[in-house]
């Protein structure tokens, strides 16, 4: 989206980002037979301070779209500028650093935690790793703290992942990506593994945390009720791209876009009252394959008010309201 | 008129290695013809286990059903031999679980998985039971339902194999599903289908169906009535009107406190529960919710208090003070805000 840049400069600006993984054939000879366009041109910007939801349904690219940003993956082409420096092309060396800056919170308490490795160690590790507070005490020290920041004992540091509940282990990867002091924090469905009760405790961690040393999220989530009240604005994927992106009380009362509408009219809410008496079609068919997505707007085979001219061109995004972009050529 | 399921009494133990727990520590309640309850509850409430306990189908060791009795239309399912209890099982009662990929079959073709149960339970000839399941995907939903017969269950998308699920939940016209976390593992858009999808052939075919589900804004659209489960007990039982607009147990105002919604602005800070889920080897006498209970007080930690009637006729809470914070859920609904988002 090419949002009219008046000061102050984003902290982070994604341009034309796409990621194509190659699809192949054969298992001695491998052929090349199609690509997966993952990410398919997404352009978006994160200001410093803010939490940025990135939503959609599986394989949508939003998960791809953060590990491109985070250089897990190296794009296929596009700019992700991160405090005015194009980081898309960088190489491993010159990653080490960045790393530092920009960290990362997992789905998953339970994968994304070593098994064999105590708590204390699980967390001192990104400080071992880049050489920050080489001395033992003190590292020690900054782990029990990271502990205290997050709502755990810390006493916890002595503790296995395994004795842990997944709320905690949420917690302690959470201390984990805030042991380098980061900037930018990719937060990866952070909530979605955890039990209701649990969800709003997390959420209101990251909230106090953001606040409190100054971070900025981008948070990816299928979750739309979690992401209205944690981000500031929103941008919706479908199939590799954004196809809306608006702050979020906009977006949620106000959405433009056929699949945003889709979307939020699928989500029932927890009243009685309201649900049992709303007439409610869900949008028909499923998500296309990325390997082959159906020409023009990618939604238009599922679209209710789709057109003839929907089949031929890629909609441009369009600025429908200050600071609410929609890529659909139907929506005034 | 005459429940079709009633369930009184009902404990279901694991032994494990950090000692006995139980899962389900007496729960009963009832579901009529044609009715569709809600059970709900975080990891570790029950919930399941006291479905699966309905279908015997507890692996045991480490799991037991210790006591209890479950009349399922007139017959007395605990009382039934192992062969008796097979006929019951994908017969009268479907089952529909969370994770369509674990739960099909990946070596048989979809048209085996379907037509087995027409031909074991229902006697049909091969003949019968392909005409049968070919019905039995147009009902659900699947085009081209010959072609689909013939395939396996990775061929087809997520939503797809729950549509299958479905379509062999329903084969043998049973008189219950047990659907449990149906859309969990699907993406929004599907889980609306499929939800819509139970919703309009339960019923047209008037069949009964306990939902187990975390989410309750499925529980408020699709549910006549709700069960909320905590550490093994039935907390709180009422029409979804009551649970979601009365509640008189302190565990469902947390609950509905703690949900974000889509219908709500902008609020930054959420409402949660406090403290963590109990551990189910480590409970006392008093209420398992206690430690996390604004309300609680000191006769909380003698007694672990029982479902009792409250509010309007057929909703139960089970908590000394419920009388005491009726209202303190009104609050909650007087916030509601017309659907803004339901476009």
């Amino acid at each position: 989206m090419s949002e009219a840049v008046t000061a102050p400069r984003p902290l982070l600006e994604v341009k034309g980002l796409r990621m194509h993984f190659p699809v192949t054939e054969g298992i001695v000879s491998r052929r090349l037979v199609g690509e997966v366009k993952a990410v398919d041109g997404v352009d978006f910007t994160v200001r410093r301070g803010e939490t940025l939801g990135l939503v959609g349904e599986s394989g949508c690219g939003k998960t791809t779209t953060g590990r491109c940003i985070l250089r897990l993956e190296k794009p296929t082409a596009g700019e992700i500028i991160y405090d005015g420096v194009d980081i898309a092309g960088l190489d491993r060396k010159a990653l080490v650093a960045l790393r530092r800056r920009i960290q990362v919170i997992f789905q998953d308490p339970y994968s994304s935690l070593n098994p064999r490795m105590k708590v204390g160690e699980i967390i001192a590790e990104p400080m071992y790793v880049h050489g920050i507070q080489p001395d033992a005490g003190k590292r020690t020290a900054r782990v029990r703290e990271l502990l205290s920041v997050c709502g755990l004992n810390p006493s916890f540091a002595d503790r296995y992942p395994h004795e842990m509940s997944g709320g905690q282990r949420q917690r302690v990867g959470i201390a984990r990506a805030l042991a380098l002091e980061p900037e930018f924090i990719v937060c990866d469905e952070p909530v979605s593994a955890l039990d209701v009760s649990i969800q709003a405790q997390v959420v209101n961690l990251l909230e106090d945390l953001r606040a409190q040393f100054g971070l900025t999220y981008l948070f990816i989530a299928h979750d739309l009720s979690v992401v209205r009240h944690l981000c500031q604005r929103v941008a919706v994927m479908y199939l590799g791209r954004i196809v809306e992106l608006a702050d979020s009380d906009e977006l949620f009362d106000n959405p433009r876009h056929p699949y945003t509408k889709a979307l939020l009219a699928a989500v029932p809410v927890p009243d009685p009252s309201i649900e049992q008496g709303r007439d409610f079609r869900p949008v028909q068919g499923e998500v296309p394959s990325p390997i082959n997505p159906p020409s023009g707007c990618v939604f238009h085979p599922r679209c209710p008010i789709a057109v003839e001219a929907c089949r031929r061109a890629r909609p441009e995004t369009r600025e429908v309201r200050p600071g609410h972009f929609v890529a659909c050529d139907e929506v005034r | 008129m005459q429940p079709l399921l009633e369930i009184r009494d009902l404990h279901t133990e694991f032994r494990t290695g950090a000692g006995v727990v139980r899962a389900v520590d007496g729960v009963s309640y009832s579901v009529d013809p044609g009715e569709t309850v809600a059970i709900v509850g975080e990891s570790g409430s029950g919930k399941s286990v006291s479905a699966m306990s309905i279908l015997r189908l507890i692996p045991d060791p480490p799991g037991r059903i210790t006591q209890g009795e479950i009349m399922f239309d007139g017959r007395d399912l605990m009382a039934l031999d192992e062969a008796a209890m097979r006929q019951i099982r994908g017969g009268d009662i479907g089952m529909v679980f969370q994770e369509p990929m674990t739960s099909l079959n990946p070596v048989l073709t979809i048209g085996r998985q379907l037509t087995e149960g027409l031909e074991q339970h229902r006697g049909l000839d091969r003949n019968a039971a392909h005409k049968r399941a070919v019905e039995l995907l147009n009902l659900v939903g699947i085009a081209d339902p010959a072609r689909r017969l013939k395939q396996y269950p990775h061929q087809l998308s997520g939503g797809m194999r729950q549509r299958i699920m479905i379509a062999i939940a329903l084969a043998c016209a049973p008189k219950l599903i047990i659907a449990d976390e149906p859309t969990t593992a699907l993406d929004v858009t599907i889980q609306a289908q499929i939800l819509e999808l139970m919703k309009e052939l339960t019923r047209r075919l008037n069949v009964a169906l306990i939902i187990i589900t975390h989410n309750l804004g499925v529980v408020a659209r699709y549910a006549n009535r709700v069960n909320v489960m905590y550490a093994g007990r039935i907390v709180e039982s009422g029409t979804a009107h009551a649970i979601y607009h009365d509640p008189r147990h302190p565990y469902t105002i947390a609950l509905l406190r703690s949900v974000p919604r889509l219908d709500r602005p902008r609020q930054m800070r959420l409402d949660p529960v406090d403290g963590q889920p109990p551990d189910l080897t480590r409970l006392d006498e008093g209420c398992a919710f206690r430690p996390r209970c604004r309300f609680a007080t000191d006769a909380c930690a003698a007694a672990r208090p029982a479902l009792a009637p409250v509010g309007e006729a057929g909703h139960l809470a089970a908590c000394f003070r419920s009388n005491e914070i009726a209202g303190e859920g009104e609050a909650e609904a007087r916030r509601v805000v017309p659907a803004g988002a339901a476009a």
